[in-house]
């Protein structure tokens, strides 16, 4: 019987010929990822080791990455106490990989993951936020896990005790019309799978949509798929993501793609043709209460987002400026741009999306999570509505539980902009 | 016999649970006084001590779905209470098993705040209604990180025995 993409990696990671859904392995990790909240995986650390008489030392500096995104520059001394005190241990435990507070190398982990070539095909990449799931975008299994897992995971080296996923193969047909994209897919599967229709569940994607979208886009559908409850989404890598892996992140070693077998089992197969999607809506206050725009009224909009690590790419931007260029943000709405990155935030710069955007009435922040949390930097009024291309709408979200959250795509978002209402970039904003 | 002292639906998020904007609070002896942060009654009622430890909170689907953060698990530990829910969310689930934060699953549940529940390994009988519910056993894997008293002192175990075999 053959296996799924995420059975062939657990298996070569677990040292076993092969495994199936539902066995329990131990696999080793490859890229162990944290933000922030290193600082409580430190304090984890260093109790796994008390009483034991040895030295807390991690079981391999050159595998873990930290990025500081989630509150940059720091929002209080609190966060800046936990940033310089990861800092310090960086220092002591050889630990290089830490992308600081800087113009030049930082921004949101799920962007310097795949801009820095860390996360190769065919590896098995935790990190502690959810999010993590977008790594599968390079055709590698990245999941999820909480700051005492990632503190075993220091230790050893390993996950403990994994479970097999179960696998569910997305089939996706058709060509995105203009303005549609990754996002409005992401979201329209969402809204058919519900939020934990995919609950402890790979989504692995296949299909000429797929295979015709580069890796920014595919970077978007594995970023949601924890929205439907998956423990991860993946790509299988392709050529596309060779040659990103290549130009992009300067990879020089050879790159073996994991592909599923012919003969690999799957739970179910769900199919989407995208042929005739609309930009589609997530209303609050869940990421499966999804509409296609032409069901969601006239709603008014008070703060727009632009950004995250869903869509603060290029490409993003890029439709953004497009649109707004030589134009102006409704009065009374604000549009907030986090690029996803340093190297975004430089390209868009040159690009002159950066002017065209603040030029049009637009605030551009630095790179970083921004507002998505409601941590910093953007935090919704009472019975204030936000319109944001992040990726969660739960109640208090943005900071205020008395508010609302939409999210959308990057072209919605913008032409949206232009009204202060949630718009049809197809036919409105214009 | 243990009492229902808060009822919530479907979906309810990490955000819910523990909010944003409480997250550089880390510490597991600093986190439960954000939880729930926005339901001002029952923080309160909890920060009060007005909850008796081992009290049950009783869930619909999909409950802590979300972030990944350990706060959601580790604010809730503090209280001693124990999570009845139809389902969870993977991460939830795994951080409450690995910080020792009683997680039952028991799809068919039905209970409101005030019930008193008899949680047996197998099943849950609300004595309030006199009905029965079947409980769904987490996985062994988990199980083995329950009996060694959470994942920390799993994990010591594991390094000692690594330790030992050089």
């Amino acid at each position: 019987m053959g296996m799924t993409v995420v059975e062939k990696i657990l298996a070569r990671a677990s040292g076993k010929a092969s495994v199936r859904a539902g066995d329990v392995v131990e696999p080793a990790v490859d890229v162990a990822m944290s933000h922030e909240n290193a600082a409580l995986v430190i304090n984890q650390f260093q109790e796994v080791f008390q009483g034991t008489g040895l030295q807390p030392v991690v079981w391999a500096p050159g595998k873990i990455v930290i990025i500081f995104d989630h509150r940059v520059p720091a929002e209080s001394s609190k966060t800046a106490t936990n940033q310089k005190k990861i800092r310090e241990f960086c220092a002591r435990q050889n630990i290089v990989h830490l992308h600081d507070i800087r113009g030049d190398e930082g921004g949101i982990c799920h962007q310097i993951l795949p801009e820095y070539g860390y996360v190769r095909p065919g590896q098995v990449v935790v990190g502690t936020d959810s999010h993590t799931t977008s790594h599968g975008a390079m055709g590698a299994f990245a999941f999820g896990i909480g700051a005492t897992e990632m503190a075993g995971v220091w230790t050893l080296g390993v996950v403990f005790n994994v479970e097999v996923p179960g696998t569910i193969k997305v089939v996706v047909k058709g060509e995105f019309q203009k303005l549609v994209g990754p996002k409005d897919l992401i979201l329209h599967l969402i809204g058919r799978l519900t939020a934990e229709g995919a609950s402890f569940k790979v989504l692995e994607f296949h299909g000429p949509a797929i295979e015709a979208m580069p890796v920014s886009g595919r970077l978007v559908i594995a970023n949601m798929s924890v929205e439907a409850g998956a423990t991860s989404g993946i790509v299988p890598a392709d050529e596309v993501t060779l040659r990103y892996l290549q130009k992009e992140a300067k990879v020089k070693d050879t790159i073996v793609p994991v592909k599923p077998d012919r003969t690999a089992v799957y739970d179910r197969v769900v199919e989407v043709n995208v042929s005739d999607l609309e930009p589609q809506i997530a209303c609050p206050h869940t990421v499966d209460n999804v509409k296609p725009i032409s069901q969601v009224g006239p709603k008014k909009v008070q703060q727009i987002v632009i950004g995250s690590c869903t869509n603060g790419r290029m490409d993003d931007l890029a439709v953004a400026a497009r649109i707004l260029k030589g134009r102006k943000v409704a009065r009374g709405t604000r549009l907030i741009v986090f690029p996803a990155s340093a190297r975004i935030y430089r390209q868009a710069l040159a690009k002159g999306y950066l002017a065209e955007l603040a030029a049009a009435g637009a605030v551009i922040m630095n790179p970083g999570c921004g507002c998505c949390l409601g941590v910093h930097q953007g935090a919704l009024g009472d019975g204030e509505a936000a319109l944001a291309t992040t990726n969660r709408n739960f109640k208090g979200r943005m900071g205020n539980p008395n508010s609302e959250v939409y999210l959308c795509s990057p072209a919605v978002a913008a032409a949206s902009a232009l009204t202060g209402t949630i718009t049809d970039p197809r036919t409105g904003g214009k | 016999m243990a009492k229902v002292v808060y009822k919530v639906k479907d979906d309810v998020s990490t955000d819910t649970i523990y909010p944003g904007r409480f997250m550089a609070t880390v510490l597991p002896t600093e986190t439960p006084k954000f939880a729930f942060a926005d339901d001002a009654e029952f923080n309160g009622k909890l920060q009060k001590k007005e909850i008796a430890s081992g009290s049950v909170i009783v869930a619909g689907k999909n409950f802590g779905c979300g972030s990944s953060r350990e706060q959601a698990a580790s604010c809730l530990r503090g209280y001693d209470l124990t999570i009845l829910a139809q389902s969870f969310a993977r991460i939830f689930l795994q951080n409450s098993v690995n910080l020792g934060l009683p997680t039952i699953t028991v799809p068919d549940l039905q209970a409101g705040t005030g019930d008193d529940l008899d949680i047996l390994p197998d099943k849950v009988v609300n004595t309030s209604t006199g009905k029965e519910y079947k409980v769904t056993p987490l996985p062994p894997a988990r199980q083995a990180i329950i009996d060694a008293g959470g994942l920390i002192a799993y994990t010591r175990k594991r390094l000692r025995e690594k330790a030992g075999k050089k």
